[in-house]
This record gives structure tokens, sequence and C-alpha cells, in this order.
């Protein structure tokens, strides 16, 4: 039977480790992802899965461990954070060159320095052009429901990439929220077999994996990777159509709320999008045509779907929770992207917000929506980029 | 023991087009990993001479499974391989055991990947660890490393007016693996395929983790002729720069020792790389190297008696 629980961010995404019962997980503990793997310790203590736990000395030899495993043709995860992604980083790139469909929940947290445990983006938006999969939660339910759904995209045979579940430090790994964990039977008939390709283990048929690949080939797997990253569109529309047919819960791309006749229109990625939802709501009451595109999917980026979303918004605010320094923030840069073809082009603009753990309140989005309302009846934009609730600012 | 004539006979893991230099010892030790032992293994490489010049795709040079994912981190790979193996065994009571070999330059198992060595060493995989030293990083063109003996000119190192070459010894990573209290720590040597053989075996076969560090000259690192590998090795052993001796879980057993200890000057003096200690100014260093050599030697040989 499905059960509903109270249960934090983290621990949720323990049971659907449990559930997905991989082969083997390499881990190394970093604030705020540690209890995901505490958990799952327990569980491999008391019996309840099945699983080669490895507790590496460092997130490094944790990807490496992971690529080892999957490449010796286990299904393979792990969970880490912002300074622990980082020292991942030249693995993370090897994961995904070698097609390795490994499964990470990134528990999102600002990169030092200065240290700082909160959450921002900063660390899986950093990895954005590694070769990962990325999917983003809005709360605890979600982080569940995408990590239930991973193994089927990143395994499948057209795609065949390693994939994060994204989801913010703290704001949803560390607080309790009311959901529903589905039965593990139902989740492992959804996930199905893991199928290994190549196997290491297979000594009978000697494969080399990690070859030097040098000018005249390199380029060739660089394309079929873009190739099986094109191929994870579909396939991530496919396996959230059958998940919302087996658990009655709907996903997309990302997530359209009161977009349709909405003129003004943020785009925002993860928790923050709980608070949006609440302002627009009020907002909507009051009348004004106002709206959400919520990021689901970052890699692949949905240009065309979103460019489709926003055809009747009139200004879009984007809000970044990360910063590309001497740059715009990167989902910023995605929409501008999305857009630039768009006719009419609606006003666009960006605004940083939440770096290290800062609050963004009700209030402060009631004035983000005023201030786009101001932008609209000028027709013009004052400040193209800026970061909210700061400073000196 | 398996005799070479033999062990000659059986399929061998690694085959012949692999692109190493000529002269290189390297094949000696990768040729043994499948003759010596039944099991079927599985190799994973870390970034260096060894990787690029059996990998270079489309081609490869291992009749075996085989793995390399970066430099530093040859045993967190394995790590992982063999987890996978004990799954398999474990769901499979009747599958073949398969046994996981690492290997790695100096570079890739003193220097970057001594973290990723000790930690899977302390977790207790089932893995051998082969270094094969050649006392510098020589595929990226020869700089010093953990294991560049004192005064070696190197190109991070070079001998110039003021400064002789490396101006520090040597670590000594085989005693920092004796530290880690594992099964099975040996050092070999190219030169002598038996006790290279019969070690790689023992490693191999042991269930657990084993440190195997194999003395493998590098002859346009050393400044060698491509004919002169096997007879430095040897050198490097009966002046007992480089002692043939193992750990077996605890205990010391040196493996060779030479009638005579031949004086250290005939085994440097032989290298390009430390032709410079020719030079009267730093004769001072062969002396120091010579010091050195003996007291650690010494202190080997006082551990066996110990045992």
């Amino acid at each position: 039977m499905p059960e509903t629980r109270a249960i934090t961010g983290n621990g949720a995404i323990a049971e659907a480790m449990r559930q997905i019962a991989p082969d083997v997980v390499a881990a190394f503990p970093i604030t705020p992802s540690t209890q995901i793997i505490e958990d799952f310790a327990g569980f491999v203590a008391d019996g309840k899965v099945d699983t080669e736990l490895i507790t590496v000395e460092s997130e490094h030899s944790a990807m490496s461990a992971c690529i080892g495993a999957s490449a010796a043709g286990g299904r393979v995860m792990t969970a880490t954070s912002a300074n622990g992604l980082a020292l991942m980083w030249e693995m993370l790139y090897v994961a995904a060159g070698m097609r390795q469909p490994i499964l990470v929940a990134v528990v999102n947290r600002a990169l030092s320095a200065p240290i700082n445990i909160h959450c921002d983006h900063g660390d899986s938006m950093g990895a954005r052009d590694a070769g990962w999969i990325q999917i983003y939660a809005e709360n605890n339910q979600q982080a569940y429901d995408n990590m239930i759904m991973a193994p089927a995209i990143a395994g499948h045979a057209d795609v065949r990439l390693p994939l994060m579940v994204c989801l913010d430090g703290f704001i949803i790994s560390h607080s309790i929220e009311t959901m529903q964990l589905e039965e593990d039977r139902q989740v492992q008939a959804f996930i199905g077999e893991h199928k290994a390709f190549h196997s290491l283990l297979d000594t009978a048929n000697p494969s080399s994996w990690g070859a030097l690949d040098l000018h005249d080939y390199y380029i060739e797997h660089k394309k079929a990777q873009q190739v099986a990253m094109a191929n994870a569109k579909p396939v991530i529309e496919e396996v959230s159509e059958r998940f919302g047919k087996e658990f009655g819960r709907r996903y997309e791309l990302f997530e359209s709320y009161r977009l349709d006749d909405a003129e003004r229109v943020v785009v925002a990625i993860n928790s923050v999008a709980g608070e949006l939802k609440e302002v627009i709501d009020e907002l909507r009451d009051e009348g004004e045509k106002v709206g959400l595109l919520k990021i689901r999917v970052f890699r692949p980026f949905p240009y065309a779907e979103i460019a489709a979303a926003l055809k009747n918004s009139k200004i879009v605010t984007v809000l970044d929770r990360s910063t590309s320094m001497g740059a715009y923030g990167p989902l910023f840069v995605e929409i501008c992207s999305s857009l630039y073809d768009a006719n009419p082009r609606p006003m666009l603009y960006s605004r940083t917000f939440g770096l290290g753990g800062r609050e963004l309140l009700l209030d402060d989005i009631r004035d983000l929506f005023e201030e786009s309302k101001r932008y609209l009846n000028e027709g013009k934009i004052e400040k193209t980029s800026d970061f909210l609730n700061v400073r000196g600012g | 023991m398996p005799k070479l004539q033999e062990m000659a006979k059986k399929k061998t893991a690694f085959s012949s087009g692999h692109r190493l230099c000529a002269g290189c010892p390297v094949p000696i030790f990768t040729k043994m990993l499948t003759r010596v032992t039944d099991y079927d293994i599985v190799v994973g490489s870390a970034t260096g001479c060894l990787e690029v010049a059996s990998s270079i795709f489309p081609y490869s040079a291992w009749n075996v499974p085989w793995i390399h994912t970066a430099f530093e981190n040859a045993a967190a790979t394995m790590s992982g391989v063999e987890a996978m193996a004990r799954v398999r065994s474990k769901r499979n009571g009747n599958a073949k055991k398969i046994k996981c070999v690492a290997i790695g330059g100096d570079g890739g198992t003193y220097d970057i990947g001594i973290q990723a060595l000790s930690a899977a060493m302390e977790r207790g995989h089932d893995l051998l660890y082969i270094c094969y030293d050649n006392g510098a990083y020589m595929n990226t063109g020869i700089q010093r490393s953990g294991a560049t003996p004192l005064g070696a000119a190197t190109t991070t190192t070079p001998a110039g007016q003021v400064i002789a070459g490396k101006q520090q010894q040597r670590k000594d990573l085989s005693k920092i693996m004796v530290a880690h209290h594992i099964d099975y720590v040996a050092q070999a040597s190219i030169h002598d395929p038996i006790d290279l053989s019969e070690k790689i075996k023992k490693g191999i076969e042991l269930d657990g983790p084993a440190f195997l560090n194999i003395l493998s000259p590098c002859v346009p690192g050393w400044r060698i002729n491509p004919d002169m590998a096997v007879e430095s090795a040897s050198l490097a052993v009966e002046t007992c720069f480089w002692p043939l001796y193992e750990v077996d879980s605890g205990d010391y057993t040196v493996n060779y020792k030479p009638g005579k200890k031949r004086p250290v000057s005939d085994w440097l003096l032989t290298q390009g790389r430390f032709r410079h200690l020719k030079d009267p100014q730093w004769a001072h260093l062969i002396d120091e190297f010579q010091s050195l050599i003996d007291e650690q030697w010494d202190w080997l040989v006082a551990q066996e008696k110990k045992a």
C-alpha cells in the first residue's frame, strides 16, 4: 500500500534509493545531503536493501567508484552537495563521457568561499555542461518522484547518461513535509531491470573502457553524447507520462502555473516556486495576469517548449539562484536563448536571489511583480540584471 | 609455482602492438597477469604511460576487461568494480570468481593517487594494486615525483650550475603500505621474472588488499639505452637501492640478499639522469645516497630478523 508519511526531503530520497535498490552506492558525507547516506546505511545494516555500500574517503573517489561499479554492470547511486559535487567535477565529465547511467541526488548548497552550508544552485549549475541530465524539484514529493523516474530515464538504451536529481538544501532536504511514498513492489515494477552494456565482469567478452581518444574520434564521441542528450527529452516525457498513469502525479519538462493568459511571468527553479505560487494566487485574486514557469528539466534544456509556453507573455522575470561571475545567471541566459526567435519577443530581465540561503519572502515577491508591472507600463527595463535582498543594492 | 616455460604458453592479458617505448619493461609484468593465475581478472589503469600506450582508440592491447577513468583514482575506480564483483558472487554462488588488479605509475600512486590508494587498502577490497615505479612522471615528459631518487635530473629538477637535480630523497611508499596492516605488501623488479611472477600470483589470489611495488626502469627518463632496462633494474637490486622483499601478514622476508653489496655509484653512474654526479662538486651526493641506502637496507634486514 502507498503510505502517507511526514518525512524530510533527504529521508524521502533515501526511501527512493532503498526502493531502487542499487547494486552499489559509494558515498562521502557532506552537509546538507548527509542524512541520505546515513538513512541508507541504516537500510543496509538492517538488511532492508541488498546494496554494497562503499564508504569512500572523498567525493572524488565516490564518483570514481560509482563509475567503476557502473562499468562493471551495476545500478549505481550516490548523493552529495556543493563542495562535494565540486570535488567530483573531473569525474562528472568522465561518468558522462563513458555513458554510465549513474544517479546522484544533489542537495543544492552554496559553494565556498566564503564557506556557507545553505541553499543556492551554484553547485549543480556549475555542473550544467558536464553531460548530466538535471532534474529539479520544488518539494519533497517531487524530489522523491524524480528519483523514482531517474533509473528508467538514465538507463534507457537511447540515453545511457548519468542523471542528477536536484533539491534545495535545508529548505527541502531538512523540512518535514507530508507526502506519499509508493509501494515497494509497484516502484520496482515501474523501474524495471537494470541492463548492463559491455560489463567489465563479462570476462568472456572483454571490453576496454576509457581509451585514449584523439582528434580522429573524440569529436564523434562528443556528438554522440549530444544525440543521447537530445534523446533524453522524449524519454523524460515518456517516463513522466508513465509515472503519471501509474502513480497519479503528472510531470512535464517544466510546470506552467497560471501561465496561459499571463502577461507577467516569473521563471524559477526549485523551492522558491512554492512562494511564487502563493503570491501569484493572491495577485490573480486582485485581477493581475501573472504566472510562473517552473523549470523541472534543466538538461536537456527544452528551448522550443519554453518558447511556446511563453508566447503570450509580455514581460519575463528570470530568477537565478546562482550567478556566473562576469556574466548573466545561467537560467536567464537559457531563457533568452529560448526566446530569441519569438515574435513578438517579451521583455526580459534577470534577478539573482537567495545565494548562500538568503531568504526571499512573500513581500519580496510582491515587490518583484510590482517592478515588472512598472517596467511593462513604462515599456522599459531599468535594470537588466540585479541582485535581490542584498545590502548596498 | 608455474615454470616460466609453461607460463609463456598461456594466453597473455596484454598483446603486442601496444605503443610503449622500445625497451620499456612494463609489458614484462602486464603479460604475466593472466599467466600466473587461473582466475579471471579485471584490470584498471591510472592515467599514465601504460594507459595511453595500450588504449589508443579504436585499438586496445588488453585481452582482459580493462578500465581507465582518470589519474588519481585507479584504486577508487577498481573499488567500485570489486564491489560489483562481490554483488555478482553474492547473487550467483556458482559464478567464477573475478579478481581485480589496479595499475598505476609512481605519479598515479605515490603522489596524486595516494589518497584513493590508502583508502581502498584500508577498506579491505579484494584488490591487488600494482605500482610500476619508474621514478618520475614519465608520461608527461620526465617531471620529478615523490619516487624520484635524490640527485636525479628531471625536467622540473634539472641538473644546473647551482642545483644538482632533485634535492630530496624519495618517499618509501612500500613502507607506507605496510603501515596499512594489509595482507600483503611486496617489492619486485622487472629483471627477476620468477620472483615477480610469484608476487603477482600471491597478490591476485589472496582474498583481500595487496600492494606490489615494481621497479621499472624508463629508457628516456633514466637516459639509458633501450637494451639496458633489465640490467639497470638488476643493478638497482644488487646495490640494494631496490630491495626485493615481501611483508606477508606483517612478517618481513627479504627475497634476495646480494652476496656482496655493490656501491650505489655502479647503478647511478650508468644512467644519464645522474651523469652530473660525476662532477667532483656533487660527489657528496653520492655519499649521501649511499648512506641512505645502507641505513634503509640495515633496517629492512633487521625487520626480517625480528620475525
